[in-house]
């Protein structure tokens, strides 16, 4: 084991992991982080944080996973690239160590053209295959990205995310292989709707021997509502939302489609765990962190493994 | 045919409506007009293919501009008639005329 | 060549303040080439402050002149005989000439028309488009000849992120996705096994990051 990581721990003992996500306010209520990890307790093995999403200003992903990691939880840091230069997220990084987060995602981040400050400058002084480099640089050799001896080294266990639908297809799976020679120990994927893609991209992830070094955690998305599925079909950048599930959604009736959209992501669920190479499933339960445990139970994937 | 259309209309003779220039078209309100249009060819049937496609986004451009300066750019227009619509002629001739009186004398005369 | 936009015409008569002998001057480069700031340009911008001011009945004296460069001196020098009856030079240069200008005439209020936006090329007549950043170290070889510095929306030299669709940036779909660009070529000229490559850390000190660059060639001195 290189870190204290519970998500390495399962991962080391062949487990099969479970995440989910917790979307900080927009605001400085921590209680808002502690309702929210209140509801994912016990019932998934880590939770990330995610970084300022869709470039709209929030709590920092930082501070809401020291809140927590305060209530017994396991953070996974996200760190977008997009608005902090190599100093600040080195600094970062260390902080975080400091607190005992164990987890880190490393991502470019969304332009910030979608969120509610388009008329910021990005940073992008490095992007997320060369943070994945920077992270196990720093834990692994003991030394900043300038060179410089690190004095206490953060033990961090790396992970990104890749999105199987985006394009060109046929470069993303040598692209999860970047990441994985870039030292990435775990992957989250992007909500997964069409399985077809989803396997196909896995199958050659898995013939490069990549899945190996690199855990793939697929992830899923319940829909609310019809109208959820289509926004995200037409709206969201790289999301691949097949038409028949669409369908699926809009042929039960409004006060049912909740109820529906959790069926059809436990079935997912279901299906993932069949697909050779999966290490485990992360849901993201978009504002609709309370389904979490409903979904967990449904998908025959509770209780989680005790850890020491 | 002898028809007739308004004699305030003072027509500058050009090879091709292609020739027509952003800058020709702002002089002539510098000069003092109250209003220009273009008489192009039919869309299509130009005879040096583009010319008269070209100046309908120039005189959309004068358009801009004349909006901008405060003149209006309801007083440049862009006309497509054959050679042989004489009467179109004049109907665009009349049309314009009653336009430019109704936005009144350019401002720039004053 | 650099390319600009020209300022809207009420932007410009606001900065001119209560300014009336106003010397727009052009510049015969890169402006002129991207119809921004040439003596076309000049003209027009010229015709639309006389339209105005006679509109408004002001007693005012535009003067038309455009420069073979404004960014070198011997050319700025050529207004020395008349500059100093204007109130303001106005200039439709680049930034670069826009300064030069006005280190050259210190006394006199020198006014940008243009916003100076990118180094491009021209795609077809009227349309042009990014294709450099100036960052000091040149990386083409290493991307098939697309720059992901100035063409990706994110900058990312190990891209394309999840946002690349259908060929196109997730900020819009108009704008080419660098990185697809970047995978075609590479699949176009056989290289494809350079895509494994990662590209590593960027170091900045020879773009703007380390401060205002300057080049000297000393066996080209005077």
């Amino acid at each position: 084991m290189k870190t204290n990581s519970r998500i390495e721990k399962i991962l080391g003992q062949g487990g099969f992991v479970v995440t989910s996500e917790c979307g900080p306010p927009r605001g400085a209520d921590s209680e808002v982080v502690r309702k929210k990890g209140e509801l994912l307790r016990g019932v998934v093995d880590a939770v990330n944080v995610t970084d300022n999403q869709t470039a709209v200003v929030r709590m920092s992903s930082l501070a809401a996973c020291a809140i927590l990691k305060g209530m017994g939880l396991e953070p996974i840091l996200q760190m977008v690239c997009r608005d902090r230069n190599r100093i600040a997220l080195q600094s970062d990084i260390l902080g975080a160590a400091a607190l005992g987060i164990n987890n880190v995602l490393c991502l470019s981040g969304d332009h910030q053209k979608f969120g509610d400050h388009p008329q910021g400058k990005n940073v992008y002084d490095i992007d997320s295959i060369q943070l994945i480099q920077t992270v196990c640089r720093m834990r692994d050799e003991g030394r900043f990205l300038g060179g410089e001896e690190i004095k206490g080294k953060p033990l961090m266990f790396v992970g990104a995310a890749e999105n199987p639908f985006a394009d060109p297809f046929e470069i993303r799976a040598a692209r999860l292989g970047k990441k994985m020679k870039a030292g990435c120990e775990f992957i989250q994927t992007q909500c997964i709707y069409n399985m077809e893609r989803f396997s196909r991209w896995m199958e050659m992830v898995c013939e490069r021997g990549f899945h190996e070094k690199c855990a793939v955690l697929a992830g899923v998305t319940p829909f609310k509502t019809a109208g959820m599925a289509n926004y995200m079909k037409k709206n969201v950048p790289g999301m691949d939302v097949p038409d028949e599930m669409i369908e699926r959604m809009k042929g039960v009736p409004k006060e049912k489609q909740a109820e529906e959209g959790i069926k059809i992501c436990v079935e997912q669920i279901q299906q993932l765990r069949e697909i050779p190479g999966v290490r485990g499933i992360h849901i993201m339960a978009i504002e609709w962190e309370a389904k979490v445990e409903e979904i967990v139970k449904a998908a025959g994937l509770f209780p989680r493994p005790e850890i020491e | 045919m002898r028809l007739s259309y308004p004699s305030n209309v003072k027509v500058v003779k050009l090879p091709c409506t292609g020739r027509v220039d952003v800058l020709l078209i702002l002089r002539a309100f510098e000069s003092g007009v109250d209003g220009v249009y273009v008489a192009g060819c039919m869309e299509g049937e130009c005879h040096f293919l583009r010319g008269n496609l070209r100046a309908r986004r120039r005189v959309e451009y004068v358009k801009g501009l004349l909006e901008e300066v405060g003149l209006g750019g309801g007083r440049v227009e862009m006309f497509n008639m054959s050679a042989s619509q004489g009467q179109r002629f004049a109907q665009f001739a009349r049309e314009m005329t009653e336009r430019i009186r109704l936005l009144g004398p350019s401002p720039v005369r004053k | 060549m650099i390319v600009g936009n020209r300022k809207d015409f009420k932007e410009i008569l606001e900065k001119l303040g209560p300014r009336r002998r106003v010397l727009v001057l052009g510049c015969n480069e890169c402006v002129t080439v991207c119809g921004v700031g040439g003596e076309r340009e000049v003209g027009v911008l010229a015709s639309e402050l006389r339209l105005f001011w006679k509109k408004e009945g002001e007693t005012f004296e535009v003067r038309e002149h455009t420069l073979e460069r404004q960014c070198d001196c011997e050319y700025i020098d050529q207004i020395r005989g008349f500059a100093d009856e204007y109130d303001v030079i106005l200039s439709m240069a680049c930034g670069a000439g826009v300064q030069y200008v006005s280190e050259a005439y210190k006394t006199k209020l020198v006014l940008p028309a243009v916003n100076t936006t990118f180094l491009g090329v021209t795609i077809e007549q009227g349309v042009w488009s990014e294709r450099c950043q100036g960052c000091g170290a040149c990386i083409l070889d290493m991307t098939a000849g697309v720059c992901p510095i100035a063409r990706c929306a994110k900058s990312l030299l190990n891209g394309p992120c999840g946002g690349s669709s259908g060929g196109k940036c997730e900020i819009d779909n108009e704008t080419d996705c660098a990185w697809q660009l970047i995978v075609d070529r590479l699949k176009e000229s056989g290289q494809m096994e350079r895509y494994e490559e990662i590209l590593p850390v960027k170091d900045w000190r020879s773009g703007r990051e380390g401060g205002p660059r300057k080049r000297v060639r000393e066996d080209l001195k005077l």
